[in-house]
């Protein structure tokens, strides 16, 4: 077999595929591939797009899509979707509202479940990013899970994010001033076509007023229907004007320092999770510790202080 | 680590017929497997190429509208020319009886009619899945 590496960097769609799924997997041998691949890596601008479910993000992503094919570039989509935390199975359906993209060889989309994590991401969502990337792509779209609130990982991994909302959501936007209102750089108002469009507006725009105090730049809001294509043009300019304005002010790199940080930190968490409790000489140890907690004979803290010292060891 | 059966749920063709494609899928899930669900009106080189980029285990197309001769092996046909001989193909939906034996020969391992129980497609599934 060719190295799955090399054609990867071809743009070859089964190693590309095949890649994602062994690097899911957390195996060996998508490590030694992502090793070689990184060289080839940041020149894919990577948008995140989160908000509520139902606000149209996955139609926005292929109106978006639309229209930067129609300026030659290659796009990279990552659908994420929850994983069933009984089960283990996920239901992925994002892709029904983009399969006129499925026969396009310039994008190439992949659905994942989320896997545990709960930020709104997935766990391999750092070397999907990296595979797209090294693989050609010149724009990777991040589509979260549907959010609540606490929900904002995709910053970490995003140059620039879109907060989608709908109209109607009135006095909540209020409620959830922290956490996804807080980490936008352009705000859409998608499904615009309905009552409570101005209000949503004013109330997401009174937000920005007070926390764009003292700052250098002002979060647009736009509004957008995704199902008529309104709105998408201007959407884009927003984008540009965002990547301008990272690169003029070195933001750029800063965001991609704490992308690697958050990767970096991803790849140890999952190493470090698999080494405890998955590795078969560990594992019997750390049950018989979870026992013992459970009968009262031991605490966490001596039982975490336990195995943490075996690593350090 | 753990590798999980990744399925692909489509309907090809002119069919608008979905409930008993997401009652599967739904029943898939429950099992543990992640399934990618297409949505409508697929055309064979639609799903061939979704099964590419989603690194699917298995294919499992759903067909009411009677033209499943010709549309499940346009899928099958488009599997071989592609080399993605590790997919398992697998159908459900109206089907007579006596086409199921042409089916298999062309490619689609299992069938299953009105009345299955999910849990046999997910043993089916487990047992055949190739990769």
């Amino acid at each position: 077999m060719k190295d799955i590496a090399a054609k990867v960097l071809e743009g070859d769609s089964r190693s590309i595929a095949r890649l994602i799924t062994l690097a899911e997997n957390g195996s060996s041998e998508a490590a030694s591939a992502m090793k070689e691949i990184h060289h080839s890596t940041g020149n894919a601008f990577v948008i995140g797009i989160t908000g509520v479910m139902g606000s149209g993000k996955s139609t926005l992503i292929y109106e978006l899509t639309r229209e930067y094919r129609k300026k030659g570039l290659k796009v990279g989509i990552i659908a994420i979707d929850p994983t069933s935390p009984f089960s283990g199975g996920a239901l992925l359906g994002d892709r029904i509202r983009m399969m006129e993209l499925a026969v396009d060889n310039g994008v190439f989309i992949r659905s994942l479940g989320t896997r545990g994590m709960l930020g709104g991401l997935a766990s391999a969502v750092y070397d999907v990013v990296e595979i797209f990337d090294a693989s050609g792509k010149d724009i990777i779209l991040v589509e979260t899970v549907g959010v609540g609130q606490a929900e904002v990982d995709v910053i970490k991994i995003a140059d620039t994010t879109l907060v989608v909302l709908v109209p109607g959501l009135g006095d909540s936007i209020q409620t959830i001033k922290a956490g996804i209102m807080e980490i936008a750089d352009i705000y859409i108002v998608n499904k615009a076509d309905r009552s409570g469009v101005e209000q949503a507006v004013a109330e997401i725009e009174s937000l920005i007023d007070i926390s764009s105090i003292g700052k250098d730049r002002k979060t647009p809001v736009l509004t957008t229907i995704a199902k008529q294509k309104k709105g998408i043009t201007e959407l884009i300019k927003e984008i540009d004007n965002h990547r301008n304005y990272l690169k003029k002010t070195k933001k750029f790199d800063l965001k991609r320092r704490n992308r690697y940080e958050a990767e970096l930190v991803e790849i140890i968490r999952k190493r470090l999770m698999n080494f405890i409790f998955d590795e078969s000489t560990f594992k019997e140890k750390v049950e018989s510790l979870i026992d013992k907690i459970s009968k009262k004979e031991l605490d966490p803290y001596t039982a975490a202080d336990e195995i943490l010292g075996k690593i350090l060891k | 680590m753990e590798q999980k059966i990744r399925v692909l749920v489509a309907k090809p063709g002119l069919d608008g017929h979905d409930r008993g494609a997401k009652i599967v899928a739904r029943a898939l899930r429950d099992a543990g497997m992640e399934v990618v669900y297409t949505g409508l009106h697929q055309t064979a080189e639609m799903i061939v190429e979704t099964a590419i980029q989603e690194d699917v285990n298995v294919i499992g197309l759903s067909l009411l509208s009677g033209a499943h001769m010709t549309l499940f092996m346009d899928v099958t046909k488009l599997l071989k020319e592609k080399g993605l001989d590790d997919v398992l193909v697998i159908g459900g939906g109206i089907i007579p009886e006596k086409d199921i034996p042409k089916l298999k020969k062309v490619g689609v391992s299992g069938v299953f009619g009105p009345g299955t129980h999910c849990d046999d497609i997910v043993d089916f599934i487990r047992k055949n899945v190739k990769k």
